[in-house]
C-alpha cells in the first residue's frame, strides 16, 4: 500500500478501472415480450451486429447478467415475473427500457398493460420509439456504457442512494378519479355522465 | 433414488412417484417471448404439458371498440409482429367488406405484393429461429439478412420499417414508385441464392432432420378437429388455402400452387414453409410485373377514403373530404350489421368478426387468431416426446405471443 | 347446402336465416345449440369449427338480448361457411359446451368465459385463460371500462436500494 497517499485517490482510480471493465463487457438479459423483442433480435443479428459494442453475450439467465433490457409491453400478469427477474440479478445492474410500451404503456392504455415499468422497477435508460430502430438501441447501449463509466463505484454505492423509483407514482390523480367513478357506478348510485360532469364542474 | 424404467411399470394407474414437474417459461429464450408451460416429466419424457397463456394480454379487442377503423390499424399491426402488414390487410379486408368498398386494381395488386412479402418475412424468421433453437445459428443470420431487405422495401413504401400502419380504408397511405418496384425486383433476383444456401444447410442436414422428423405428429383428422389452419394444417394434408379457395385481392389472377404435405410432423411443417417461400416469390414476381396503373385509392367522391396529404394541404376539396371522414359525427355510412371476413395470413386463417353500429368505429372487433388455435394443440402434439423436442414443436407451429394473447 | 326448412322441421320454427354480403347466418335459440350443431357436423359436413366468440349488446340500440354467442362453421369439402348466433342472457349465462364435437372448442370457450363470463356446461376445464386467476371482472363486457378499475397499478414498488 502506498504510504501516506490519501485514501480517496486510490479509490477513484480503482473505480475508473472497474467501470472501464464493466462498461465494455455488459451482459444483457433480454426480457423480450413483444414486437420490440424482434427489433432486439435484429440488433443482435447480421446487419446491425451488437457484438461490435461488447454487449452481444445475451444471457437468458438473470443471475449472470448485469443489464436488463425490457423490450416490449409488460402486462399485469407479467409484471411479477419482471420484478422477480430484476431481484435475481446480482449487483451492479442496470436497466434499459426499450420501446414506448415499456416506458409508458405506449398505445396500449388499457386495463391490462402496466403504464410504464419505471413505476415498479428502477430504470436507467429509456429508448423511445415503437419499435425503436436498431440504431437507437445501439446508441442506448453506448450511452449506457458512458453512464456506467461516469457513475459507477467499485462498491456499487451509487445504488444505495436512490430509494424512490424513477417513474411517476403508480397512481396518478386522474386514474384515482376514474376508479372512484367506476366504483360509484358499480354501486348503482350515479351514472357515468353525472359523476364526471360533476367533477369537471367542481374542478372548473 | 434410481428411476424405474417406463416399460417395467405395472399399469398406468400405478403410483408414479418419480414423475416430476417442470415449469418452462414465461421468460425463457426458446418460448418465443412469453409462453409458459408446466411439463410433467418422466425422466426426459413429457407425459403432459399444460400451457398457461395471457402473459401478453393487452386488451386489443377492447381497444378496437374505442378506435375508429383507420386508427385501429395501428393496434392490429402489433398483433402478429412478424408480419405486421398482413394483419393490416386482413383488418381492412374485413372493414371494406362491411362497408361494401371495392378496391382499385392497383391497390389490390399492391396489397397482394405486400401480403406475400409479409408471408416471406414471417416464414424467414420462423425458419431461422427454429434452426436457432435446434442449434443452427447460421441459417438464422442468413435469413435475417433477407428480412432486412424486406424491411427496406417496406420502409421505402411506408416510411416505417416495422409497424407500418400503411393501409387505409379503401386504399393505402402513399402510392409506390418505380424505385420501389426496382427494389422488389432486386430482392426477387437475389433471394433464390440465399434460399439455396440455407436449403443445402438445413434440409438434408442429419442433425436437423433427426431432431424434426417424426416429432410433433398431427394427423389430418386431428388437424381438422382442432381447427388448425395455414401451414400447420397443410403440413398435415388439409388442402385449404384461402388465397385459392376464397380468392381475395388479386390472387384470382395469379398463378401459384398450394403447398401441402402428408408428413404431419415438424419436418413436414418446415418443408411446407420453405416451399411457400418460393411460391410467394413467384406470386410477387407476377404481381410486380403486372401491377396496373391508375389511382391507388378509391375515388374522392366516394366519401370513404382519406385523401392524400398533398390534397389535404393544397386543395379545399381535399380538406373538406378529410374532415368528412375523420369527424366523429360524419364519416362513413356503416351498416348496423355483422360480418366475418378472413384472409390467409402467414400463420393461417386470420379472420375478423366486426359488428357495425352506424359509428365509425367497430362495436365489437373480434380477431380469430391462428396462433391461439395452434397453441391449444400443443399438449397433444408433445405428449410422449422428449423434453428437448419441446422447442422443436414450439418452433414449428410458430406461436406469436401477441397474437396468441391479444 | 343447409336448407333452412329442413332445420326448422327438426329443431322447431324458431330458427331464422339472414344474409349479409357473402355471410350466411342462422339464429337459433339456446335450447337447441348442441343437437343442432351436432347435426350440422354429422349430416351437413361442417367438420371445422373456425371460431367461437361473443358480443355484448348492452350499448347497442334496439338489442333485445344481453349477449350472443357466435359460432363460425366451415365445411372443408365444399368450402361453405355458416355463422350460427345464439342469444344468451344474464343471470344464468350458460350454454352447452361443444368440446365433444370439436376439440378446437376448448380454448375458444375458455376465452369467451374469461372475457364475457358466459360459461359452458360440460367443458372439461373451464378456467380463466388470458386474465390472472384472481381477476374478478369480465373485461370485454361493455360495462367494464377500457382503462380498468386500477388492477394494473396494484403491485409492490421495487426501488434501487431495495433490490
Ligand atoms: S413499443 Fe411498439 S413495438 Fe415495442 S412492444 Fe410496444 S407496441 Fe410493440
Amino acid at each position: 500500500m502506498a504510504v501516506g497517499l490519501p485514501e480517496n485517490i486510490f479509490i477513484t482510480k480503482l473505480d475508473a478501472a472497474a467501470n472501464w471493465a464493466r462498461s465494455n463487457s455488459l451482459w444483457p438479459m433480454p426480457f423480450a415480450t413483444a414486437c420490440c423483442g424482434i427489433e432486439l433480435m435484429a440488433t443482435a443479428a447480421s446487419r446491425h451486429d451488437l457484438a461490435r459494442f461488447g454487449a452481444e453475450v445475451m444471457r437468458f439467465s438473470p443471475r449472470q447478467c448485469d443489464l436488463l433490457i425490457v423490450a416490449g409491453r409488460v402486462v399485469m400478469k407479467m409484471l411479477p415475473v419482471l420484478q422477480r427477474i430484476w431481484l435475481q440479478m446480482p449487483e451492479p445492474k442496470w436497466c434499459i427500457s426499450m420501446g414506448a410500451c415499456a416506458c409508458s404503456g405506449g398505445v396500449f392504455d388499457t386495463y391490462a398493460v402496466v403504464q410504464g415499468i419505471d413505476r415498479f422497477i428502477p430504470v436507467d435508460m429509456y429508448v423511445p420509439g415503437c419499435p425503436p430502430r436498431p440504431e437507437q438501441l445501439l446508441q442506448a447501449v453506448m450511452d449506457m456504457q458512458a453512464k456506467v463509466r461516469r457513475t459507477g463505484t467499485v462498491m456499487g454505492r451509487e445504488f444505495a442512494i436512490r430509494d424512490m423509483p424513477t417513474g411517476p407514482a403508480p397512481f396518478d390523480s386522474d386514474e384515482r378519479y376514474r376508479i372512484e367513478d367506476s366504483r360509484l357506478i358499480q354501486l348503482g348510485g350515479f351514472s357515468a355522465a353525472a359523476t364526471s360532469a360533476g367533477r369537471s364542474a367542481t374542478q372548473g | 433414488m434410481p428411476l424405474t424404467p417406463v416399460d417395467t411399470l405395472e399399469s398406468a394407474s400405478a403410483e408414479r412417484e418419480y414423475v416430476w414437474t417442470l415449469n418452462f417459461g414465461p421468460q425463457h429464450p426458446a418460448t418465443h417471448t412469453t409462453l409458459r408451460l408446466v411439463l410433467t416429466l418422466d425422466g426426459e419424457k413429457v407425459l403432459n404439458a399444460v400451457p398457461y397463456i395471457g402473459y401478453l394480454h393487452s386488451g386489443f379487442e377492447k381497444l378496437g371498440e374505442h378506435l375508429d377503423f383507420n386508427q385501429y390499424v395501428t393496434i392490429v399491426d402489433r398483433m402478429n409482429y412478424l408480419s405486421p402488414l398482413a394483419n393490416e390487410i386482413a383488418w381492412h379486408h374485413a372493414v371494406e367488406k362491411l362497408l361494401g368498398i371495392e378496391l382499385t386494381p392497383r391497390c389490390r395488386y399492391l396489397r397482394t405484393i405486400l401480403a406475400e412479402l409479409m408471408r416471406m418475412h414471417d416464414h424467414l424468421l420462423n425458419l431461422g429461429t427454429t434452426a436457432l433453437d435446434l442449434g443452427g445459428f447460421t441459417a438464422f443470420l442468413y435469413f435475417f439478412q433477407q428480412r432486412e431487405h424486406i424491411y427496406d422495401i417496406v420502409e421505402l413504401a411506408s416510411g416505417q420499417r416495422f409497424h407500418t400502419s400503411y393501409t387505409r380504408v379503401g386504399g393505402v397511405l402513399f402510392d409506390v414508385n418505380t424505385d420501389w418496384v426496382n427494389r422488389v425486383r432486386k430482392f426477387i433476383r437475389d433471394f433464390p441464392k440465399v434460399y439455396d444456401e440455407v436449403d443445402r444447410l438445413l434440409t438434408k442436414n442429419r442433425i436437423f432432420v433427426d431432431r424434426t422428423k417424426g416429432i410433433g405428429y398431427l394427423s389430418r383428422e386431428e388437424a381438422i378437429n382442432f381447427s388448425a389452419v395455414g401451414p400447420v394444417a397443410r403440413a398435415s394434408g388439409v388442402e385449404r388455402d384461402l388465397r385459392r379457395d376464397e380468392p381475395y385481392l388479386a390472387y384470382a389472377d395469379l398463378d401459384f400452387d398450394v403447398v401441402c404435405s402428408r408428413g404431419g410432423d415438424c419436418y413436414a411443417r418446415y418443408l411446407v414453409r420453405m416451399q411457400e417461400l418460393l411460391e410467394s416469390l413467384k406470386i410477387i414476381e407476377q404481381a410486380v410485373e403486372n401491377i396496373p396503373g391508375g389511382p391507388v385509392n378509391i375515388g374522392v367522391e366516394s366519401d370513404m377514403v382519406l385523401p392524400s396529404k398533398p390534397a389535404v394541404y393544397r386543395s379545399i376539396e381535399g380538406l373538406i373530404q378529410h374532415f368528412e371522414v375523420i369527424m366523429p359525427n360524419r364519416g362513413y355510412e356503416v351498416p348496423r350489421e355483422q360480418i366475418y371476413a378472413a384472409t390467409e395470413s402467414p400463420n393461417g386463417e386470420l379472420g375478423f368478426y366486426i359488428v357495425g353500429n352506424a359509428e365509425t368505429r367497430a362495436y365489437r372487433a373480434r380477431t380469430r387468431p391462428p396462433s391461439y388455435i395452434h397453441f391449444s394443440m400443443f399438449p397433444h402434439m408433445i405428449r410422449n416426446h422428449q423434453l428437448s423436442d419441446v422447442v422443436a414443436v414450439l418452433g414449428s407451429i410458430n406461436i406469436i405471443a401477441a397474437e396468441l394473447d391479444r | 347446402m343447409v336448407c333452412l326448412s329442413e332445420l326448422q322441421q327438426k329443431f322447431g320454427a324458431k330458427i331464422a336465416e339472414s344474409h349479409f354480403r357473402d355471410n350466411r347466418r342462422i339464429d337459433i335459440p339456446a335450447a337447441v345449440v348442441l343437437p343442432l350443431l351436432t347435426s350440422l357436423k354429422t349430416e351437413y359436413g361442417f367438420n371445422m369449427l373456425v371460431d367461437i366468440t361473443a358480443v355484448d349488446w348492452l350499448e347497442y340500440e334496439g338489442a333485445t338480448d344481453r349477449f350472443s354467442v357466435v359460432y363460425q362453421l366451415l365445411n372443408l369439402d365444399t368450402g361453405e361457411r355458416l355463422t350460427v348466433r345464439v342469444p344468451v342472457n344474464l343471470p344464468d349465462a350458460v350454454l352447452p359446451s361443444v368440446y365433444s364435437l370439436w376439440r378446437g372448442a376448448d380454448w375458444m370457450e375458455r376465452e369467451v368465459w374469461d372475457m364475457f363470463g358466459i360459461s359452458f356446461s360440460g367443458h372439461p376445464d373451464l378456467r380463466r385463460i388470458l386474465m390472472p386467476e384472481e381477476f374478478d371482472a369480465f373485461p370485454l363486457r361493455k360495462d367494464y371500462p377500457l382503462k380498468g378499475r386500477g388492477e394494473r397499478h396494484n403491485f409492490p414498488v421495487i426501488t434501487r436500494s431495495g433490490s
